[in-house]
C-alpha cells in the first residue's frame, strides 16, 4: 500500500526526528505529505527503551526505586508514589499520616513544576521564544526547594516503602509558601505574554479537536482527557493517599483543542498550589517512617496502584510469587495512550499544527518507551 | 597619482562609498547581533552575554571568529553550484540598497531619480537567493523553507509597494532625497498613519524576521532554508538578514520618520545622519522586542493577513490619497 502511494507524483514521506527541535526527545514522526499538508503521521517508537520494566523483574523491589524516577523525568515523583505506594498495598505496609502528607505536597510541587515547563515547551514548538524562560525561571524555585529536601533536582528517589527518605523542616514550609505567593503574582505575567497574546490564541484555537468519544477510544487520560470535557482525576476518581481530605476542582474543557488543553494546565497549576497550601496548614506531626521489613515479601497474587501524574493516569501492575523480585512489573504510562491518537488527529493538517498538537500533548518521549 | 587624478571623481567616489558601506555593513551586523542577544537577554529576564569584554561586548567579535575558522561543510547529494551560490546571492546585493539612501543631506553615495524603485527591486533578489540555497541543499526542510519564503515574498512586496505609493504621491517623486526633503515641515507618518503600519508589519515579513519567520521555522522546519549551511556559509545569510532589516528601518525612516530631519545641529547637512540613525536603531529596537515576544503565525494565515487585509487597506489607502491630493 506504501508502495503505490508513494507513486502519486504530490506525495512524499518527511522523517520528522529523532532528532528535530519539537519532537522533544527522541520521537520519530514519519510524515506522509502532499505540500505541506501531512496526510498520515505515524510515529516510531523505541529509539530510547531501556527495559524498566524487566529491570523490575530482575532486581528486589528496593532496587527498582530509582528506575521510576527515569521514566518521566520532568514529573518523577508522583511515579515514585506510585510505585511505593503499590508495594505498601501488595506488602500491607502502614505509612504514618505526615508521610502521606509530605507525599502529596512534594507530588503537586513537581506536577506544577511539570506543567510550567510544558507551558514554555508548547509555546516554544509555537516559535514563542521567552515564555520558556519565564517558566524555567518560576521552575528553577521548586527545584531548589525540593533539592534540600530530596537531595536531587530532576531524578528523585524520595519516597521509600513506609514513608519518604527525610523530613521536611521549617525552611521548607517557608520556601513553599514564599513560593505560592510568588507564583500567583506571576499568574499576571503569563497571561499577558502568552493567554491573551492573539497569535497564541489563533495557533491553539480549534486546532486538534480531540472529541470525548474519541478520547476515551484511545484511552488519553489527564489534562488532555479534561480538555476534553470529561472531569476523570485519579485523585477525586479513585483516591489515593491522603487526596480526599483536600479542597480542589478539577478544571475542565469544553471543545478539547490545544487552547482547552492549555487552559486546564494552567488552572490545574492554582488547584495544586491550593492543595500544596491546605497541605502545610494542616500537616500533622509524627513520624515519617514506619518500621519496614529489610525484605519485603511480595505474596503471591497480583495487586495495582493508579496514580495522577502531571501528565495523566499512571498505573502499576505487579504479580508477586513469594519472593522479593516481582515476578512482572506492567506500567502503564499516560504519554503512551496520549500519543496513540496523533494518526487520527493529524489527518490532513498543516505541518505547523502537527507540531502544535504534539506540544499540546504534553509528551515525554522517554516515559513513552521507558 | 597620476592615475588617479585621470579617473573621474565620481568613480572614485563611488569606490569609497562601497568601502565605507560594506565596512558599516559587518560593523552593523555585530552591533544588531550584539544588541539582539542583550535585548533577548533583558526580555527574558537573563543577563544576555556578560564573559567576553565589558557586558559581553566583544562576544560577537570572537563568534565571528568562530564561525569564520569553522570548516564549510557541502553535504554529498547538493547541487554543488547552487549551494556554493546560495549565500553569496544573499550577501551581495545588500549593499546596492545602501548607495542611494540618504544617511544625511550631503551623505549619499548616489541620489537616483528612480532611488525608490532600485531599492525594492535589489532587495527582492534576497528571496532567489533563499530559493536557490533551499532548492541546493537538497533537503527537504530546506524545501520547504524555500516555498514558504517565495510565496511571502510575493504576498508581502505588494503591500509594502502600495504603501510606498502612497508617499511617492504625496512627495511626487521616487528620488529618496526629495522625499526627505518634502518632509521639512511634517513627517508623513502623521500624514500616512495607515501607509506606515502596512509598510512596518510588511518589512517584518519582508525580512523574514519572527513573528513571520517561516522560512527558518525552528520547530516546525529546524532551520528552515538554512539547515545544511554552516561556518560562513550560514552567517553570510545573517550579515544579508541585518543588512535588509538596517535597509527596511532606513526605508521607513525616509518614507515616514522625516529622514535626516530633526533639531538643528551644528553641520547640519553631515550631522543629520545622527537622528537617522536614532530613527533607523529606534526601529530595529521595535522589531527585535517583537521577535521575542510573539509566537510564530502559521502560513496559511501569514498569507491570508497579507491578500486579506494589507493589500485592500493599502489600495483604499492609495486611493485617498490620489483623491484628496487631486482636491
Amino acid at each position: 500500500m506504501r508502495e503505490s502511494q508513494f507513486q502519486e507524483p504530490n506525495r512524499f514521506f518527511l522523517n520528522m526526528g529523532p532528532q528535530h527541535p519539537s519532537t522533544h526527545g527522541v520521537l520519530l514522526v514519519v510524515l506522509e505529505m502532499d505540500g505541506e499538508y501531512v496526510l498520515d503521521p505515524q510515529p516510531v517508537l523505541g529509539f530510547i527503551h531501556r527495559m524498566h520494566e524487566k529491570m523490575g523483574e530482575s532486581r528486589p523491589c528496593q532496587g527498582f526505586m530509582p528506575n521510576t524516577a527515569r521514566m518521566d523525568y520532568v514529573c518523577a515523583l508522583p511515579y515514585n508514589h506510585g510505585y511505593v505506594s503499590l508495594i505498601e498495598r501488595k506488602a500491607g505496609i502502614e505509612v504514618p499520616k505526615r508521610a502521606e502528607y509530605i507525599r502529596v505536597i512534594t507530588s503537586e510541587l513537581n506536577r506544577v513544576a511539570s506543567h510550567l515547563l510544558w507551558l514554555g515547551a508548547y509555546l516554544l514548538d509555537l516559535g514563542a521564544f521567552t515564555p520558556i524562560l519565564y517558566g524555567f525561571d518560576d521552575r528553577e524555585h521548586i527545584l531548589d526547594i525540593l533539592e534540600d529536601v530530596t537531595g536531587s533536582r530532576l531524578t528523585y528517589c524520595y519516597y521509600r516503602f513506609g514513608g519518604v527518605y527525610r523530613d521536611i523542616d521549617d525552611k521548607f514550609v517557608e520556601a513553599t509558601r514564599a513560593f505560592i505567593k510568588r507564583l500567583r503574582k506571576r499568574y499576571d505575567i503569563y497571561e499577558k505574554l502568552v493567554t491573551k497574546n492573539i497569535i497564541f490564541i489563533k495557533r491553539a484555537e480549534n486546532i486538534g479537536i480531540i472529541s470525548p468519544d474519541m478520547a476515551i477510544r484511545y484511552g488519553i487520560t489527564g489534562p488532555n482527557l479534561r480538555g476534553s470535557g470529561i472531569a476523570y482525576d485519579i485523585r477525586k476518581n479513585e483516591p489515593y493517599s491522603v487526596y480526599p481530605e483536600f479542597d480542589f476542582e478539577v478544571p475542565v474543557g469544553e471543545r478539547g483543542d490545544c487552547l482547552d488543553r492549555y487552559m486546564v494546565r494552567v488552572r490545574e497549576m492554582e488547584q495544586s498550589l491550593r492543595i500544596v497550601e491546605q497541605a502545610l496548614d494542616t500537616l500533622p506531626d509524627g513520624p515519617v517512617r514506619s518500621k519496614v521489613p529489610k525484605k519485603i515479601k511480595l505474596a503471591p497474587g497480583d495487586c495495582n496502584f493508579a496514580v495522577e501524574a502531571a501528565r495523566g493516569e499512571l498505573s502499576y501492575y505487579l504479580v508477586g510469587d513469594g519472593t522479593s523480585v516481582p515476578y512482572r512489573l506492567k506500567i502503564r504510562v499516560p504519554s503512551y495512550s496520549n500519543l496513540s491518537c496523533l494518526p487520527e488527529l493529524g489527518e490532513g493538517i498543516l505541518l505547523p499544527d502537527l507540531v502544535s498538537i504534539m506540544g499540546s500533548l504534553d509528551l515525554v518521549i522517554p516515559e513513552i518507551d521507558r | 597619482m597620476e592615475i588617479i587624478s585621470t579617473l573621474p571623481p565620481e568613480l572614485i567616489r563611488m569606490v569609497f562609498a562601497v568601502i565605507i558601506i560594506i565596512s558599516f555593513i559587518f560593523l552593523n551586523a555585530i552591533m544588531m547581533g550584539y544588541l539582539e542577544r542583550k535585548i533577548a537577554g533583558h526580555v527574558q529576564r537573563r543577563p544576555g552575554p556578560m564573559e567576553v569584554g565589558s557586558h559581553g561586548i566583544l562576544q560577537l567579535v570572537v563568534d565571528g571568529v568562530k564561525l569564520v575558522g569553522k570548516e564549510l561543510l557541502v553535504p554529498v547529494n547538493v547541487d554543488r553550484t547552487l549551494f556554493r551560490l546560495g549565500p553569496i546571492l544573499s550577501f551581495t546585493p545588500v549593499i546596492l540598497p545602501l548607495l542611494v539612501i540618504p544617511f544625511s543631506e550631503k551623505l549619499q553615495a548616489r541620489d537616483l531619480n528612480l532611488g525608490l524603485l532600485f531599492i525594492v527591486s535589489m532587495t527582492s533578489i534576497n528571496v532567489m537567493a533563499i530559493l536557490v540555497a533551499g532548492w541546493g541543499s537538497n533537503n527537504k526542510y530546506s524545501m520547504f523553507g524555500a516555498m514558504r519564503a517565495v510565496a511571502q515574498s510575493i504576498a508581502y512586496e505588494i503591500p509594502i509597494l502600495l504603501s510606498m505609493l502612497a508617499v511617492v504621491l504625496m512627495a511626487n517623486t521616487f528620488s529618496l532625497k526629495e522625499i526627505v526633503g518634502a518632509q521639512q515641515k511634517i513627517w508623513f507618518i502623521l500624514l500616512q498613519p495607515l501607509a506606515f503600519i502596512i509598510y512596518i508589519i510588511s518589512g517584518v515579513a519582508e525580512t523574514n524576521r519572527a513573528p513571520f519567520d517561516l522560512p527558518e521555522a525552528e520547530s516546525e522546519l529546524t532551520a528552515g532554508f538554512h539547515t545544511e549551511y554552516s561556518g560562513m556559509g550560514f552567517s553570510l545569510f545573517f550579515l544579508g538578514e541585518y543588512t535588509n532589516m538596517f535597509t527596511v528601518a532606513s526605508v521607513a525612516t525616509v518614507l515616514f520618520l522625516g529622514g535626516w530631519h530633526g533639531p538643528t545641529l551644528p553641520y547640519g547637512e553631515y550631522l543629520g545622519i545622527v537622528w537617522f540613525f536614532l530613527k533607523v536603531y529606534f526601529l530595529l529596537f521595535f522589531m527585535i522586542m517583537i521577535r521575542w515576544t510573539y509566537p510564530r503565525v502559521r502560513f496559511d494565515q501569514l498569507l491570508n493577513f497579507a491578500w486579506k487585509y494589507l493589500v485592500p487597506f493599502s489600495l483604499v489607502n492609495i486611493l485617498i490619497t490620489a483623491v484628496v491630493i487631486k482636491l
